[in-house]
């Protein structure tokens, strides 16, 4: 996994509430293979209209933030289906980090084992990040996951984050190695309880 | 101290605990024909699958439900079915291809060939994996990587979930099911209402639906955020589970009766919410709009957006009448439809086809109807007791088994712009298809809009 540590860009605003998965990326597009990039679906019916055409007024279609590299959201972005596409299609599209309240958990769960950091500030913290990107767009914020929070201009707010998932993104240490480590103890659990 | 079903099985699955987050053992692991991504999290770290016997594998996804074998698929989904088989067979993984009889939606496969279990931990690839809780499994959704991290350990990595306890007493209306219950909490909670948290379903409405039943809530409780969901084994489950192929048998049959009777929350645990909710105040329930909790009874009108609470939703209103092309005030019954879709993990089951069937006996399907059985077996067992005839004979399509247009990912589409009654879960912008329209309903609410081309009451027709 790559190590994250801090991220300094851009952010689109997508205000709102319960984008889900579909949007992201729609079902129809999950036959691809993930290493065959999937930029080009990302959001496709929010970015494209049913002739192909580009919608202007969609976030991503708007030139300053063509190449945003955080995505600001209204809450329960994810939710919907488990699939891990819609985490793929994002970063290959660029984006490192989502910020958002109450994200959708699979999807969080998801962005976490990718390498993408979703990160999670009060509510109300996001409303005014919200709102200073809709007046000044070109805004650049900083996440910075050492010191666990988000600043731009002079602002500058805390956010959560599980103490483990933040020590494997910093180091770019993969779940999966730190459990196989761990096998012993799983035989022994598999071996006191019998069988399931 | 007294403890919830939740805390009971969480405790008995728990094989260490970090920073917080518990390392709990999986008893099931089912895989679909999705991304190969798990296997490719193997490869990468050089292992095996642990646990082979505590797999199993179905296509439903990608599998045309008009027959077509899977090589003569389009790539993308011939790959996806291909994909599966291989790494099944590599891996030593039980699976149930197109032409097996085992063959189904993963959710309806599960407690249906009894491999999901009262008190076992459940994980699968797919948000809608909570349905398992309808036989008092703890059961949840899970990324593909995480999945990856499942087959080579047989354990996950978890962040301990509030619960949630949903108390629906007193007694459904005649002709109001477990549908109508389900869409009913999901709007009551809303979208992200039970975020974070376990839902048990409780309370003597719960108690009194079939297994069937318990399931079609589970299976909605996704769409308020639900980590998971479940309803305490009682002698309906019992009997429900009894001589299934993978139940166990004989004297294990007895044990494992004996430890499913310890499961049910203890009198006076505590949750950390609970929402109580009157059974007799639910009524045939369809959804307006392209969030699962716009839903209303059948006898309710298109919202207002002026009227909405807040900002938030009056802006969401708006575009939820834009997509859907309905003016506040409509009143739902008599919405005219394009097509209706009966199937699903929702509703895809023995009993959602009859009730379908019974209102559709004798009468003419008014628009394309379609019916997909949840499963192979459900498909045959519907035959044998002449479902499929009552289908076939007023006109509807009666279809191989498999997700289809719950998903539109096998080709199975809502035109663009098509309104569609369907039995499924999700009414998302373009869900079953760019720029389809879709009202959640019950399987007999779908038959109803299906003989008369319109959302309906069905209680009516039962009536009349
Ligand atoms: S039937 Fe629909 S909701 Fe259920 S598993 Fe298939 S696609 Fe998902």
């Amino acid at each position: 996994m790559r190590s994250f540590h801090r991220l300094s860009a851009t952010a689109a605003a997508l205000p709102e509430a319960d984008i889900d998965t579909d949007r992201i990326i729609p079902a129809r597009f999950i036959d691809r293979r993930p290493q065959d990039g999937l930029a080009d679906c990302l959001f496709h019916d929010l970015r494209f209209a049913a002739d192909g055409s580009e919608r202007p007024e969609f976030a991503l279609n708007r030139p300053g933030w063509r190449d945003a590299g955080i995505l600001v959201t209204g809450p329960n972005f994810g939710c919907g289906s488990s699939r891990e596409h819609a985490i793929f299609a994002l970063l290959d599209w660029g984006v490192r980090v989502v910020i958002g309240p109450s994200p959708a958990e699979i999807f969080a769960n998801n962005a976490f084992e990718n390498g993408l950091l979703m990160v999670a500030p009060e509510r109300a913290a996001v409303l005014e990040l919200l709102g200073r990107l809709e007046t000044a767009p070109a805004t650049t914020v900083t996440v910075d996951l050492e010191r666990q929070v988000v600043e731009w201009d002079n602002r500058s707010v805390p956010f959560a984050i599980d103490p483990r998932r933040r020590r494997c993104l910093l180091a770019g240490l993969d779940t999966l190695a730190l459990t196989l480590a761990m096998t012993e103890r799983i035989t022994a659990f598999e071996a006191a309880r019998g069988e399931a | 101290m007294p403890l919830t079903m939740f805390e009971k099985i969480w405790r008995s699955h728990r094989v260490a605990e970090e920073d917080g987050l518990a390392l709990l053992y999986i008893d099931r692991h089912f895989l679909q024909d999705g991304p190969r991504r798990k296997f490719e999290v193997l490869e990468e770290a050089g292992v095996g699958v642990r646990r082979p016997d505590l797999t199993f594998a179905t296509v439903d996804h990608y599998v045309a439900t008009d027959g077509t074998p899977p090589e003569a698929l389009p790539e993308g989904r011939r790959r996806g079915i291909a994909d599966i088989g291989r790494d099944a067979a590599r891996h030593g993984i039980a699976l149930y291809g197109q032409d097996d009889p085992r063959q189904g939606i993963v959710h309806v496969v599960g407690p249906e060939r009894g491999i999901s279990l009262p008190g076992t931990t459940i994980v699968c690839n797919d948000s809608h994996t909570p349905t398992h809780g309808g036989v008092g499994a703890l059961a949840f959704g899970i990324g593909s990587t995480e999945c990856g991290h499942v087959l080579a350990t047989q354990t996950l990595w978890m962040k301990k979930p509030r619960t949630m306890r949903v108390c629906v007493t007193g007694r459904l209306p005649e002709g109001v099911g477990a549908k109508d219950m389900a869409l009913a909490v999901v709007g009551r909670l809303g979208a992200a209402g039970a975020a974070g948290h376990v839902v048990e379903f409780a309370g003597s409405a719960v108690a009194a639906l079939s297994v069937e039943g318990r399931l079609t809530l589970c299976n909605l409780s996704t769409e308020c955020g639900a980590r998971s969901a479940m309803v305490a084994p009682d002698e309906t489950t019992f009997a429900y589970l009894a001589g299934r192929p993978h139940t166990p048998a004989g004297l294990a049959w007895e044990r494992a009766v004996g430890r499913w009777r310890m499961l049910p929350s203890d009198p006076g645990a505590a949750f950390d919410r609970e929402v109580a909710i009157d059974a007799a105040e639910i009524a045939p329930t369809v959804s307006w709009g392209i969030s699962p909790d716009q839903v209303l009874p059948i006898s309710g009108r298109v919202p207002d957006p002026d009227m909405a609470p807040d900002e938030g939703r009056r802006t969401a209103w708006r575009r939820a009448l834009d997509y859907m092309d309905l003016k506040p005030g409509t009143p739902l019954d008599g919405i005219p439809v394009d097509r209706v879709f009966i199937g699903s993990c929702t509703n895809g089951r023995i009993e959602d086809l009859r009730a379908a069937a019974r209102l559709v006996a004798g009468r003419r399907a008014a628009v394309p109807a379609w019916v997909v059985p949840g499963s192979a077996a459900v498909r045959s067992e519907a035959e044998a007791e002449g479902l499929d005839r009552v289908f076939r004979d007023a006109g509807f399509e009666w279809r191989q088994p498999g997700c289809s247009m719950c998903v539109a990912q096998n080709g199975d589409l809502v035109t663009p712009g098509e309104r569609c009654a369907s039995t499924t879960n999700r009414n998302f912008i373009g869900r079953q298809g760019p720029g389809s329209r879709t009202h959640l309903v019950s399987p007999a609410t779908a038959a109803a809009a299906a003989v008369t081309g319109r959302l309906t009451d069905h209680r009516r027709l039962a009536r009349g």
